[in-house]
């Protein structure tokens, strides 16, 4: 008989709460097998961990249950206080009877007795356990990075500084991301270019880094430590090694009619481009659905005007298969398209724009030059509205737009209000806002200035409407500070959008196995402790991928993201998951069963004599390679002779759970 | 069904996936989403661990429902698990309402990492099920029955 000892723990008041801890000790005394029960405050201190070690050591204990908070808390921790104490530290289960118990069940009777059912589960379970050992597997010291932006580049930048080799893989034709794109920051309105583009050198001289541009991540396969990545290069039809950038073709290209992606589409740019003057890498790009050459098989005048010879129009996709020890998402965001939002008018009129065209509109290198005009007539506007939250903080069950609030954009209509007024002290600014938040390191007092020393019109309130009058548009909406309705002619109308996470990354997220919330931002492993994690291991969040974050926050995440990524790639081995499947080489008959549904082809078969009780013959048998499965126990069911098996969730330990559940 | 017993409580098991609906009950239980305290769950790496013996054994030891929650359709740790699970539990479960055992009784659903209060629902709704379906007298074994 093994000899079993069960720890409940108190959790404080969280179990004791709603839970009688003491009669759950008590009650698991009268199992068979329990020799020791105790119940104590806080299991996890090192005082709780020292009562288990102690008892091991002095009952002889084989396997402990601990009764407490989720196993996805604590299990790893008790697993130790096993191994310290000499015990196989897979011989510990967990009863969960805080999340799953004492936190939902408000009657203390109820709670009770669901807590002696699952600590008895618990112990039913572990007498099925055997002392399982991990196995090793190799990390292979190259991170990847998805995604270009200021997150991926800072995290890129780090990664590469404790010397491990990085490639960015950005879908764009050039890094840097919407932060690019960006006229001036707050809450120091220090240009944006002036700041980024430093860094975007620096990682393309970087020898550690390399820059996959054009690029997207096809297939992941592997796991943490050695996955294994297809990376689609996208044919630029431009020799990047030979491309200098000078820009020649862009001047002479006839084809000039495709929309300016950079610009926000509110200008044209030539069929062949650099996205912007300081893009990295700096070379051109032929957009293949506007270029007469690659659809007519006429003009070619770049190529006779590249000095260089860069241009290749018969240029081909590339694939690429690199492996990596840790994947990094850095994939970023884009604003939500507000048209579907009827009455803000967007899709109608030419000045009603979102912040970020704004963005553009005052940049410098933007289609106006950086003097801000209206699209429509390219006239100065003299009043100004501002509409925040658009599609932000909406009600979920009405979808005209995102329950959650996009946080960054209080802070920019802040700072375009700022700017606007400091450049044309003539114009009006009006902003209509729910709530201004501005919770960050002194942007409380940037508001303030926007308010006191810009004499920005702020209007507590929403916008109902918004209708085109002549050469104004009408802004109509509520004052409720003043309880009236207001009516404002504006020249410009500047819609806050929310932002959403960029369009691919639910796909990245399947191919990851990287779990999301759903509005598509990556989940974190811990939503406090483990913010920069996704619960797939190996797999790391930077920037806005994970939630929307203006760029102290992402720069500052992307670091941590890659101490994470750092403290992996430092190590030689990792320790493997021992709960894999097994074969029991008796009852398999070999029929391929299992293969079949093994996601990740860890089985193979091999010619083996088997002996048993009354045979002795060679046979084809199912082998499981322990450093590739993970476990997932589909090939356990498939199996129509019972002769796989999952080890830590075997068919025995989980029938006993049952058992007991039922009782 | 009629309720014979005064005192009866339904009983029923919970296999939940370790990556998405384990969590999301302790997700749940973070954010106080009660439900009954007659759901036990069950953590299985993922729903494609669940083997139809097990529901079997279940209904046979006296559970009035069994519940497979797993992750979303394409977002299984293990990418195919869940669909795997998905076609086995249906034919499992039509076998099962042959035999007597209705449909309401076995349900699967996915519940994500972050839906505790999808899984809170989700577990209300069954228990009241079940509830209206009253004990499951098929299938059990009736030597292991104390009265
Ligand atoms: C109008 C506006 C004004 C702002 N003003 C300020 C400000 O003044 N101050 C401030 O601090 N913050 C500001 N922000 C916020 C700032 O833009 C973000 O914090 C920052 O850009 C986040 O960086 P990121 O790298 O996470 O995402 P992004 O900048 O979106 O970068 C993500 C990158 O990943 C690439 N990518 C996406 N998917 C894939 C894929 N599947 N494969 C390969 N590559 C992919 C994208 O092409 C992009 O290059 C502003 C935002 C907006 C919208
Ligand atoms: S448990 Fe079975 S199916 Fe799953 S990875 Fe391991 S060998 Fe493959
Ligand atoms: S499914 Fe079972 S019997 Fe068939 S090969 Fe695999 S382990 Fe052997
Ligand atoms: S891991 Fe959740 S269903 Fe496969």
């Amino acid at each position: 008989m093994q000899k079993i000892g069960v720890f409940v723990c108190w959790c404080g008041s969280n179990i004791a709460g709603t839970v009688d801890v003491e009669a759950v000790a008590e009650a698991l005394k009268s199992v068979p097998g329990v020799v020791y029960s105790v119940s104590y405050q806080y299991m996890c201190s090192a005082a709780g961990q020292k009562l288990i070690t102690d008892a091991i050591n002095e009952y002889k204990l084989d396997g402990i249950v601990v009764a407490s908070c989720s196993p996805r808390m604590h299990e790893n921790t008790f697993r130790k206080t096993a191994e310290a104490a000499g015990l196989n530290p897979y011989m510990v289960e967990i009863a969960n009877i805080r999340e799953q118990c004492s936190w939902i069940h408000k009657d203390k009777e109820e709670g009770t007795k669901k807590a002696i059912v699952l600590a008895k589960a618990a112990v039913a379970k572990l007498k099925n356990d055997k002392p399982l050992k991990a196995g090793t597997s190799q990390v292979t010291k190259r991170a990847l990075v998805i995604g270009g932006g200021i997150a991926g580049i800072q995290t890129a930048l780090d990664v590469a500084d404790a010397g491990y080799e990085v490639d960015i893989v950005e879908q764009r034709p050039t890094i840097g991301g919407r932060m690019a794109q960006l006229d001036k920051t707050f809450p120091t309105l220090d240009c944006s270019a002036c700041i980024l583009t430093p860094k975007m050198v620096e990682a393309s001289q970087n020898e550690k880094i390399n820059i996959i541009s054009y690029a997207k991540v096809e297939k992941v396969s592997g796991f943490v430590g050695s996955f294994k990545a297809t990376i689609r290069k996208k044919a630029r039809f431009v020799d990047e090694t030979k491309c200098t950038g000078c820009s020649l073709c862009m001047q002479k290209c006839p084809s000039k009619k495709g929309k300016d992606e950079f610009n926000m589409n509110m200008n044209n740019r030539p069929a062949i481009y650099i996205p912007f003057a300081q893009a990295i890498p700096n070379v051109a790009v032929i957009d293949p659905e506007q270029c007469i050459k690659l659809k007519t098989g006429k003009c070619g005048l770049c190529e006779k005007v590249c000095a260089a010879g860069a241009i290749n129009y018969k240029m081909e996709d590339e694939l690429i298969e690199r492996e990596y020890g840790a994947i990094v998402v850095a994939t970023g965001f884009k604003p939500i398209d507000p048209s579907p939002l009827n009455e803000y008018g967007y899709a109608e009129n030419a000045d009603v724009v979102t912040s970020l065209e704004l963005e553009r509109l005052m940049n410098a290198a933007g289609p106006t030059k950086g003097t801000l005009l209206r699209p429509s007539d390219g006239k100065h506007p003299h009043e100004i509205v501002f509409i925040q939250c658009v599609g932000s903080r909406c009600d979920e069950n009405t979808e005209r737009g995102k329950p959650y609030c996009s946080k960054i954009c209080c802070m920019y209509t802040a700072k375009h209000a700022m700017l606007i007024r400091d450049k044309y002290p003539d114009t009006n600014v009006h902003v209509f806002y729910i709530d201004v938040r501005t919770p960050g390191k002194n942007f409380d007092e940037f508001y303030r200035r926007a308010v006191e020393q810009y004499g920005v019109d702020y209007i507590k309130g929403m916008v109902g409407k918004v209708a085109k009058e002549g050469d104004k548009l009408m802004v109509r909406g509520s004052d409720l500070i003043n309880n009236q309705q207001v009516e404002i002619a504006a020249d410009l109308v500047v819609l806050a959008t929310a932002i959403e996470p960029d369009p691919s990354a639910r796909s990245i997220g399947t191919m990851l196995t990287a779990s999301m919330d759903t509005n598509d931002f990556f989940t974190e492993a811990h939503a406090k402790l483990r913010p920069v994690e996704s619960p797939t291991a190996g797999i790391f969040l930077s920037g806005v991928a994970q939630g929307p974050k203006d760029v102290p926050e992402t720069v500052a995440q992307a670091s941590a993201a890659a101490s994470k990524v750092i403290g992996l790639l430092a190590k030689d081995h990792l320790v493997t998951n021992p709960c894999v499947a097994e074969s029991n080489e008796l009852m398999c008959n070999g029929c391929s069963q299992c293969e079949k549904v093994c996601p990740y082809g860890a089985i193979t078969y091999i010619e083996k004599e088997v002996r048993g009780p009354g045979v002795r013959e060679v046979r084809r048998i199912a082998q499981v390679n322990p450093a590739v499965c993970q476990g997932c126990g589909a090939c356990t069911v498939a199996c129509p002779s019972g002769a796989m098996d999952l080890k830590g969730f075997s068919n025995k330990q989980i029938m006993a759970e049952v058992d007991q559940i039922c009782l | 069904m009629s309720v014979t017993n005064p005192n009866w409580k339904p009983k029923i098991v919970a296999f939940c996936c370790n990556w998405c609906s384990y969590a999301g009950a302790d997700l749940a239980g973070s954010g106080r989403m009660s439900y009954p305290a007659d759901v036990k769950i069950i953590r299985v790496p993922c729903s494609c661990r669940v083997n139809p013996m097990f529901i079997l054994r279940a209904f046979e030891r006296g559970a009035d429902g069994v519940i497979i929650c797993g992750c979303h359709p394409g977002d299984c740790h293990y990418t195919s698990g869940n669909y795997y699970a998905r076609r086995r539990l249906t034919m499992l479960f039509s076998m099962l309402d042959y035999l007597g055992i209705e449909r309401g009784r076995t349900r699967v659903e996915w519940v994500s990492a972050a839906e505790g209060a999808k899984f809170s629902k989700t577990m209300n709704e069954f228990v009241e099920t079940i509830t209206n379906l009253g004990e499951n007298r098929k299938l059990g074994d009736i030597r292991c029955k104390k009265s």
